[in-house]
């Protein structure tokens, strides 16, 4: 902010253009994303541990299939996400947007789905405090309630997500992420795998626990 | 040493630059000293307001019966005792002050890593605050489940638990956050020269606590997110009614609570490694020992949680391990004792405030780890649970040592940071009501634990009578003395003379560049070739 740091930014030792340092910072933050997810997968361990039955027979009621398409839907937007970075890599701007694109929107086909998803079984009354579920076992309750937590948690990742992707797309048609400066379009990649590859663990967790 | 023509160099310092002027050039500045000392002024008017409610705790045990409070304020001011101490003041203490201000300057870097995360930082902070010191006057009134949110109590109480949970995981992120910029910083801002192996301790120091902060606390934000979603939503995690388990709770929450412990001890720790060679003029015992004791102290600390746990239906087997790790990592912790006092030995000791504070700290930290360490014991731990034993043990390790280490801290750098110098013997003198104050409150809480006081009680039995009064009176000398050091502080800071460039013969990179120092810091970025304790020896062996 203070204008004489700016001058130094050709130096060895500026703050602004170290790359290396960049990646470190957002592989730290990833780290605390990983042991964040990490609480509530001890408390699904625990509980499913205390519970098999019950998590059993709650996890047939999930729709595997809307399941396995977000699965597919989302290593798509993966793959879209790591050509985006590839075609700035080499000068091509117009592609980077257009697979950049293609990516949000792959995340908002991702939440659609969970937005049915999860309005179902609202409809149904399985949800925390729900008439339905309020019936159930308590294995039963636990589950849902985990369900809701970790797919919900992951639901804001994924808008979260969006936003910081929505944002690069700006940055890409402003020239501010080009051929020779793209470490923030790297990064926004590496956190939008990261919500990819905690969604591959919900999977069979969830759904396919029966 | 060559920097000193530096000091002739006529720059303005980092409290006279900026383009904004006010509040402004405060508020939105990136630089890094900048940040620390709205750190500092922040921290220290909540450790006030921490510092008050506590002195009206004791004076409710002044007599028997209710004093001055009803037993419902009694348990909403223990409760904000510890969220304000633990939250606000202990947790950031030392890193997000003195290690934002001297991490970069040490290692002859400009600033931090990420100059803008780090103004983030703060304002997480101040949000986080704010959201605490709402909680206390909406929804339900001030929480009173104890710093500690134990389900499944904290999910049933009609007290605003829901907003400081809330304000607690805001504050979370605020850490995480420092940590992060300072794990990344030493990577790759060192100085040319500056291996690892030639850091200061200080910077050491705050690389263990950078990645406690980093690896521990997002297990506190997700825990203290599900009891805000249990109180809300009502998911069962944590509700016996629902199947849930509240020990699980705990479990999360020492996962975490217990390695702060050391995001609050280890900066302390570095800060006194750098107070005690630079008083003793000698270069500092085992260098490598203190360094690697501190990584060490990170990663077995993260391994002992359940300790808290012993009474709360644990397994033999786990009790038994966890008691044994208790026990280890009192290793790491006597290596550093060990050093510091055979850096005193055939030193020129020279006993300046900071000195004096920073043997305090020993001698208080000695008692506080070896309290700790009976408390490892099994068979001891079910006699002094939940008792006064427990309350005096921390307070010697958090007050005893993290305060008076940034006691300690404040003295050696204050003229550094602000470029005045402020009353050297009155500082000298707030150290006796200071000293001897915390040893009558706390060593009385000791005793009146081992002989069963109860924490948390508003009110206590005839046979504690005399104890309690006696603890009161301390925390009056404690206070005073506390109340005579900032206050010097405050004066210097308007009436204290200028400081010179290096007050106390220091050697590190700090004493190199001009008090205060100018917003670049150096000049030019120096080349380190030697270890940073490189004393000439003033006696020989």
């Amino acid at each position: 902010m203070s204008s004489p740091v700016a001058h130094v930014d050709a130096h060895e030792h500026a703050v602004h253009r170290d790359y290396g340092g960049a990646k470190i910072g957002m592989w730290l933050f990833l780290f605390t994303e990983i042991i964040l997810f990490g609480g509530l997968f001890i408390l699904y361990s625990a509980y499913r541990s205390k519970y098999p039955h019950e998590f059993h027979d709650a996890g047939s009621e999930l729709n595997w299939v809307m399941g396995v398409i977000n699965t597919v839907v989302l290593l798509t937007s993966s793959l879209s996400m790591a050509l985006s970075i590839t075609a700035v890599q080499k000068g091509n701007r117009r592609l980077s947007m257009l697979l950049l694109a293609v990516t949000v929107t792959l995340g908002a086909v991702f939440l659609t789905v969970k937005y049915f998803e999860w309005m179902v079984k609202i409809h149904h009354g399985l949800y925390p405090n729900g008439p339905e579920l309020l019936k159930r076992p308590p294995g039963e309750m636990l589950f849902f309630g985990l369900y809701f937590t970790m797919t919900g948690l992951h639901g804001l990742h994924v808008i979260a997500g969006m936003v910081v992707l929505s944002i690069m797309l700006v940055l890409l048609a402003r020239g501010r992420i080009r051929q020779d400066d793209y470490i923030k379009l790297e990064n926004a990649g590496l956190y939008w795998h990261l919500v990819d590859v905690i969604w591959i663990f919900l999977l069979p967790l969830f759904y396919l626990a029966a | 040493m060559s920097m000193a023509a530096i000091a002739t160099h006529a720059e303005r310092s980092f409290l006279e630059a900026g383009d904004r002027k006010g509040l402004l050039g405060w508020i939105l500045s990136t630089d890094h000293k900048r940040i620390a000392i709205l750190y500092l002024f922040s921290m220290l008017s909540f450790f006030l307001v921490g510092m008050t409610i506590g002195v009206l705790m004791r004076l409710e045990q002044l007599t028997m019966g209710p004093t001055i409070m009803q037993p419902q304020m009694y348990n909403a001011m223990f409760t904000l005792h510890g969220v304000i101490m633990i939250f606000l003041f202990v947790i950031p203490g030392l890193p997000a002050s003195f290690g934002n201000f001297f991490l970069p300057i040490l290692i002859g870097a400009k600033d931090v890593a990420f100059p803008r995360l780090n103004l983030l930082s703060w304002y997480f902070f101040i949000i986080g605050a704010v959201l605490a010191v709402t909680s206390l006057f909406t929804g339900g009134g001030p929480p009173d489940t104890g710093w500690t949110f134990y389900a499944p109590y904290s999910i049933r109480t009609g007290t605003n638990v829901s907003l400081a949970v809330f304000a607690a995981f805001v504050l979370g992120f605020s850490s995480i956050l420092t940590g992060l910029n300072f794990v990344t910083t030493i990577h790759r801002l060192r100085a040319p020269g500056m291996t690892l192996h030639r850091m200061p301790l200080f910077a050491w120091s705050l690389y263990a606590t950078g990645w406690v902060q980093i690896l521990a606390t997002p297990i506190i934000a997700i825990t203290l997110m599900l009891v805000l979603l249990e109180r809300v939503f009502g998911i069962g995690v944590f509700d016996p009614a629902k199947g849930g388990d509240p020990v699980l709770y705990q479990h999360l929450f020492w996962i975490y609570s217990h390695p702060a412990v050391y995001i609050m001890i280890l900066p302390a720790m570095g800060a006194i490694t750098e107070i005690i060679p630079t008083f003793a003029h000698r270069t500092i015992f085992g260098y490598r020992f203190i360094a690697y004791s501190s990584v060490a102290i990170a990663a077995l600390g993260s391994l002992v949680w359940a300790h808290h746990m012993f009474t709360s239906g644990i397994s033999d087997m786990a009790s038994l391990v966890f008691s044994l790790l208790t026990f280890l990592v009192a290793i790491p912790s006597a290596i550093k004792v060990f050093n510091w006092v055979s850096t005193l030995y055939k030193g020129s000791i020279d006993l300046q405030p900071p000195m004096l504070y920073a043997l305090s700290f020993i001698f208080l930290f000695c008692i506080g780890g070896l309290t700790g360490v009976m408390q490892g014991a099994l068979a001891v731990n079910v006699h002094v649970h939940d008792t006064y034993f427990i309350v005096g043990h921390f307070h010697y390790v958090m007050f005893g040592g993290t305060g008076f280490g940034f006691f300690a801290a404040l003295l050696y750098w204050f003229p550094k940071m602000f470029g005045k110098m402020y009353n050297r013997r009155v500082a000298t003198v707030a150290w006796f009501p200071l000293f001897i104050g915390f040893n009558v409150l706390y060593f009385t809480m000791l005793v009146l634990g081992w002989e069963g006081m109860p924490r948390r009680y508003y009110d206590h039995l005839p046979q504690y009578h005399t104890l309690h009064v006696v603890a009161t009176v301390g925390s009056w000398f404690l206070v005073s003395g506390i109340l005579i050091l900032l206050g010097n502080f405050v004066v210097a800071l308007f009436r204290g003379e200028k400081a010179e460039m290096n007050p106390w013969g220091g050697i590190t990179l700090e004493w190199t560049i001009p008090s205060p120092p100018p917003v670049e810091n150096f000049e030019e970025v120096p080349t380190i070739t030697q270890s940073p304790y490189h004393f000439n020896p003033v006696v020989r062996r």
